[in-house]
């Protein structure tokens, strides 16, 4: 039937034609590179976690489950334990979500909501834009010499009067948690805001103007309808940004101290898998490389986790706030 | 009697290499090298002089690490390797063209601290090991008071800063700590990257450049590195108490009286002839002695081609004699002259 259709079209001397041989061609080509690209990129993934997981078996047949549990890394004794390097990574990156992230979204209002000119606004996104841009040493070097003075005078006065309060037992001696997740916190920055401008542009406009129509004051429009609305645009933001601060390597192996203990304290230093990785693989012989391999799939794992956390929590806000799809 | 022919040997060879090196030089050879990153300075400092006087012959050398370059010398990838750590018998059986190690410089390890107003500070024999096990934690401690009487030592807590990556020089610092205490040994021990004692007074840094720049940042901090780097960078390092009780700073005249006390055994290398040139200095005796210094090694293949064996043989003798003399100047010990004659002899056997 479709055909009869052009070809009456045809005959009326119409401007559409059928798609020509040529243009089906070209159409088939491109389906097939699209196609390649996107299934290359899964046997890329596949490919690495093989690779990976092919080095890391003899260590993981040697440690089992102890490596996810213990706390030492010896290398001369070869003992391996990973469990100072999880907490580290995960509450580094766990300070750095909360301060990174909330300063991110309260950009995304700011920048959004009619606060200041459009013009204004262009010109802080390119800067907050920026920030992406600055190199992880760069940001190290600044944490060093920058953060980590500035945070002593106020870790030893936290220390000094609320010192029973577990995250202030100890003082900043050096470099720690405290400056490692603040860094972090302005390196995700970027990425949280970005997605969550966007999130909250795609916001159709009669939606605010509905909500203000119904008398709200622009407080309880912004808080009980426009973040709501892209409130699975913002958590994507957020669960990029996590990932993000979970795999960040040079500023933190500069900054958190990489020392293999579990610590509550802000001040204590600390360590994460990936610094662990970058510090040890220049000089790690074959048994350390493979219980490096295994860390390295722990950490692979726990970013797979977080993301699939992130993508059910994200689908569930999406069924709840934005009505069924 | 095999020694003087063994020399006689040796000069010939390095006669002849010196005439077919010259004859080489302008075939384009180049050398590749990796391995250790403490003699980094120096060894690039050589081979640029090197690849001057011998023109056409370029070397190119990548301080991976002592661990990485041993592995890259194992797998065949490089035509040499260095290491701080030397090599194990086991590493050796794995190459199967056969290694020559030849110790070609010297360092120290000091210890750097940052304490406002103190400049001067001496450090006891049973006390220095005890800040690195985490049992003397504060300045103002009586064994650090006693051994200072002039020093203003504050109350504030020892913030011990060790490397995180795996390292020759942490080798031979927790070698000699090993060697002075037996606590030290039992409890944490000698390693390239050991596991220190879990408290929030140790920091870890990467590379000899990481620990420096987190001790200049850090009041109260105290951590190991090696001379070249204090010298480079100005930060003030401890004296220490030596095996005969004298307080010593680190110096090119202490490293070379540490050197002194150095003993090479006549012994060959596992099932070869080649010389064993490994000889750790973990407790100098000497009066005026450093305390902590060792050597480092140049790794190359007992058998290659004629042409790169001519150029390492080339390369070798040209550090041992031109090359010591800036040692000095970039904070490392010249080899004592009897060293330098066993690395000759030692050197004929790359072919």
């Amino acid at each position: 039937m479709a055909r009869h259709q052009f070809n009456i079209s045809r005959s009326a001397d119409s401007v559409s034609a059928p798609p020509s041989s040529r243009e089906l061609t070209t159409d088939t080509v491109f389906r097939g590179i699209a196609w390649i690209c996107a299934s290359l990129i899964i046997v890329l993934t596949a490919c690495l976690l093989f690779k990976i997981g092919a080095q890391a078996v003899p260590a993981i047949r040697q440690h089992g489950l102890g490596f996810i549990f213990g706390t030492t890394w010896d290398v001369s004794r070869e003992t391996f334990g990973v469990l100072p390097e999880i907490w580290g990574t995960l509450y580094s990156s766990f300070l750095a979500l909360l301060i990174g992230g909330s300063f991110g979204v309260a950009i995304a209002i700011f920048l959004t909501q009619e606060f200041i000119s459009p013009r204004l606004a262009a010109i802080f996104r390119t800067i907050v834009e920026m920030l992406a841009a600055i190199p992880s040493v760069v940001y190290g070097l600044w944490g060093i010499y920058v953060v980590i003075p500035m945070l002593r005078p106020i870790s030893e006065f936290l220390n000094a009067w609320l010192g029973w309060f577990p995250m202030f037992s100890t003082d900043l001696a050096g470099p720690g948690l405290a400056p490692a997740a603040l860094v972090l916190a302005i390196m995700i920055l970027p990425t949280v805001a970005a997605i969550s401008v966007d999130a909250m542009r795609r916001i159709p406009y009669k939606v605010k103007e509905a909500a203000y129509g119904m008398g709200t004051t622009r407080w309880e429009a912004i808080l009980k309808v426009m973040l709501p609305t892209a409130s699975s645009g913002i958590l994507a933001a957020l669960v990029l940004g996590f990932g993000r601060a979970l795999g960040e390597t040079m500023a933190l192996a500069m900054l958190i101290g990489n020392s293999n203990q579990i610590n509550l304290s802000l001040f204590a230093p600390a360590n994460t898998l990936a610094s662990l990785l970058a510090s040890s693989f220049p000089e790690a012989g074959q048994i350390e490389v493979q219980a490096l391999m295994y860390a390295a799939l722990v950490l692979l794992a726990i970013t797979f986790l977080v993301n699939v956390g992130g993508l059910a929590i994200q689908q569930y806000t999406v069924r709840k706030f934005e009505g069924k799809r | 009697m095999s020694s003087s022919i063994f020399r006689k040997f040796a000069l010939a060879t390095v006669g002849a290499s010196l005439v077919i090196g010259s004859s080489v030089a302008t075939a384009d050879t180049k050398l590749i090298g990796s391995g250790a990153s403490f003699p980094f300075p120096i060894y690039s400092k050589w081979f640029k002089d090197f690849s001057k006087a011998s023109d056409g012959v370029r070397v190119d050398y990548q301080a991976k690490g002592s661990g990485a370059g041993i592995q890259d010398l194992v797998n065949g990838t490089v035509d040499f390797a260095a290491s701080d750590a030397a090599m194990n018998a086991e590493e050796m059986s794995k190459v199967d063209k056969g290694v020559v190690l030849l110790p070609l410089t010297a360092g120290e390890v000091v210890l750097a601290y940052n304490l406002d107003g103190v400049d001067e500070l001496n450090l006891p024999r049973d006390v220095y090991p005890q800040i690195f096990t985490g049992e003397i934690t504060q300045w103002n401690d009586e064994a650090i008071v006693a051994a200072n009487p002039d020093a203003e030592l504050p109350d504030e807590q020892i913030t011990v800063v060790v490397r995180s990556d795996s390292s020759g020089t942490t080798h031979v610092f927790t070698g000699h700590l090993s060697e002075v205490s037996d606590d030290f040994k039992s409890t944490i021990g000698q390693g390239k990257s050991p596991q220190w004692p879990q408290t929030q007074s140790f920091i870890k840094a990467p590379k000899n450049d990481g620990i420096t720049a987190t001790i200049k940042q850090t009041p109260g901090a105290i951590g190991y590195i090696e001379y070249g780097y204090a010298k480079l960078t100005g930060a003030t390092t401890a004296r220490l108490e030596n095996a005969a009780g004298n307080y010593i700073a680190a110096g090119a005249e202490s490293g070379a009286a540490a050197l002194a006390s150095a003993e090479f055994s006549d012994a060959t290398l596992p099932e070869s002839e080649v010389p064993d040139l490994i000889s750790w200095i973990y407790d100098p005796a000497g009066e005026q002695a450093y305390p902590i210094a060792s050597f480092t090694w140049l790794l190359a293949y007992k058998e290659q081609d004629d042409e790169k064996a001519a150029v390492i043989r080339d390369f070798v003798e040209y550090a041992i004699t031109e090359g010591q003399k800036s040692s000095d100047e970039l904070g490392y010990i010249p080899l004592p002259e009897s060293v330098i004659e066993r690395v000759r002899n030692a050197a004929t056997f790359i072919q």
